[in-house]
């Protein structure tokens, strides 16, 4: 190509290369139309699909979709109470998930921020993310093994005399859970945790500040915003799962209604308009944290 | 500043944790060793016959073939879009630029069943039989914004000037990029591929909405962990693949080195305070189930 240039005549290449460069609006439709073209068809319309679908409804006779806008399927999910106690039971699992996560969270969380030595910081830091890498079936497999009749969890409490009965119970969801968003729940702490000024927390203490004071009243003001992130991540995650309640539990949750609609039922109307559930709750659930200023410690 | 006691309590709860991390993930390797199909504790007898077998499944090696096939075409579709799509970026100004980033954040921050449920329901819609192609298609949609965000992370930290540097001394578009532009973000390219190949060789969620018939290794663990006879051989498929996955994970970190990798959030935002990109890309990952 340089050879070519010094003898003054431009190659076909060179002079696309020179046309670009003058018509950058061309150049960026160039580069930017691929993965454009890729979300808005593939993504967004899939997405268009799914939020038509739930105004759909499945013609229980034919077994075919009846391409009506009717509200039939929110109808349904409003008069059946099994929805409802199943979105309850989903929500309530969230939640007390989410609690769990934060307070388990906390203290290593702490430990890393602001007692560990820089070395040991970046080792035990990796060592919160590596389990997220270990296959996430293989994590849920994991606990199945723990919790199940005659597993390791069973044999510690059989060691101190309890008889310990949680396989495929809703405590078994729970605990898995828990350990799925750990470190999700973990890494908005940990980064809000790290930013609050040493200085606070001596002048606290010149003040008069005790431990605990200067927690409640210094350090958690300025943490609150991580904690309601990583808070985002645990209940979201928790709300959309179907694959932990029919590995480890025996009830249902949202994301059992809608995989199950879809699959057993072929009923792809009523999965799409059950799916708006979980959105509308976490549309409430990121306004609630957008206000409480989260998205900044995220 | 802190009391002796809230210092016993901190390390006390930590230790707690990373046991509680790493517990399951070491039964889970005994238990691939284990000589009897029930699952009792403790273990009676060890054997790797299962390891053999394992091998030997026809449907096994079925499912990796298919996995490996999807982790590949999808991590080639997010390399090359997601690429395009941080030059874009980083390089124009335009209108509706900052909702590229929250819309190629959008199938992660939505639950995966979300993402899911839309594209099972447009398959069905369009009566696009389910293979191969429907679940690559399904990865890639996610995969994007790992390759996404590292490489503009990465164009975000190399000077301008030596663009310009390059433009000044006579080089055109294409030889800046491939003698200037692109050595600098190599590293970061190679690094979000890999993020990106681990995420749809792991990924179930999405996958058993796209695939139909088609088997994965996540596929083939899911449908077997419910039938006790074949725990042994889904147990041993479950260590080896965290065996191998944390090879493209220890090389992304490797290359992308450290301070790199500011994933944007779920919510568009720079996460901050993030050592490096494996921790921010598992914040990413948060969005595929």
């Amino acid at each position: 190509m340089a050879v070519a240039a010094e003898s003054g005549r431009a190659s076909p290449f060179e002079r696309a290369s020179a046309f670009l460069f003058r018509h950058a609006r061309l150049k960026l439709a160039l580069i930017l139309g691929w993965p454009l073209t890729w979300f808005v068809f593939i993504y967004l319309g899939a997405l268009a699909v799914l939020l038509f679908s739930a105004f759909w409804r499945l013609d229980a006779f034919t077994g075919l979709v009846v391409k009506n806008l009717s509200t039939s399927n929110l109808q349904r999910l409003l008069d059946d109470p099994v929805y409802r106690t199943i979105a309850l039971r989903t929500v309530g699992i969230a939640t007390a998930v989410t609690l769990t996560d934060i307070v388990l969270a906390f203290p290593l969380a702490y430990y890393v921020a602001r007692l560990a030595k820089p070395r040991m910081r970046n080792v035990l830091l990796m060592a919160v993310v590596i389990p997220l890498w270990a296959n996430y079936l293989v994590r849920i497999f994991a606990w199945k093994l723990i919790l199940s009749q005659g597993g390791f969890l069973g044999w510690l409490f059989g060691l101190v005399g309890v008889d310990l009965h949680i396989a495929n119970t809703n405590i078994a969801v729970w605990i898995t859970f828990v350990y799925l968003w750990l470190p999700f729940t973990f890494l908005p702490i940990y980064g809000a945790l790290e930013r609050v000024p040493s200085s606070y927390l001596e002048a606290s203490s010149d003040l008069g500040g005790r431990g605990w004071m200067t927690f409640r009243r210094v350090v958690l003001p300025i943490i609150a915003p991580g904690v309601v992130a990583g808070s985002i991540f645990s209940f979201s995650l928790t709300l959309g799962d179907y694959i932990t309640p029919t590995l480890v539990g025996n009830t249902r949750f949202i994301g059992n209604v809608i995989y199950d609609s879809q699959g057993i039922a072929g009923d792809i109307p009523f999965a799409a308009a059950f799916a708006l559930v979980p959105i509308a709750i976490m549309t409430m659930y990121l306004v609630i944290a957008w206000r409480l200023k989260a998205f900044e410690a995220l | 500043m802190e009391s002796r006691l809230a210092r016993v309590l901190i390390k006390g709860g930590s230790g707690f944790v990373l046991v509680f991390l790493y517990l399951p993930i070491a039964i889970v390797v005994i238990y691939a060793f284990n000589n009897s199909v029930g699952q009792k504790w403790p273990i009676e007898s060890f054997t790797v016959k299962y390891f053999k077998q394992a091998w030997d499944n026809s449907l096994v090696r079925e499912s990796l073939g298919t996995s490996l096939t999807v982790a590949l075409f999808a991590t080639a579709v997010a390399l090359l879009l997601g690429s395009a799509a941080a030059f874009a970026v980083h390089r124009f100004r335009f209108f509706g630029r900052n909702a590229i980033s929250f819309l190629l954040v959008l199938p992660i921050a939505l639950p995966g069943i979300i993402t899911g449920i839309a594209l099972n329901s447009t398959i069905n819609n369009f009566k696009i039989p389910f293979s191969v192609w429907t679940i690559v298609i399904g990865h890639a949609t996610f995969c994007i914004v790992v390759v996404y965000n590292n490489v503009l992370a990465r164009l975000r930290r190399t000077p301008t000037s030596l663009v310009e540097a390059s433009m000044d001394l006579g080089a055109d578009g294409w030889q800046t990029f491939r003698y200037v532009t692109f050595p600098a973000i190599r590293t970061a390219v190679v690094a979000g591929a890999l993020l990106a190949f681990a995420l749809s060789f792991d990924e179930i969620v999405v996958t058993n909405l796209t695939s139909g018939n088609e088997n994965t290794i996540p596929k083939f663990i899911y449908n077997n962990m419910r039938q006790p006879r074949n725990r042994p051989i889904v147990n041993v498929v479950a260590v080896v693949v965290v065996l191998v996955m944390l090879v493209p994970i220890y090389l992304a970190q490797r290359l992308a080195g450290g301070g790199e990798g500011l994933a944007p959030a779920r919510a568009g935002g720079e996460v901050e305070g993030m050592e490096n990109t494996v921790t921010a890309a598992a914040v990413t990952q948060a969005g595929q189930y």
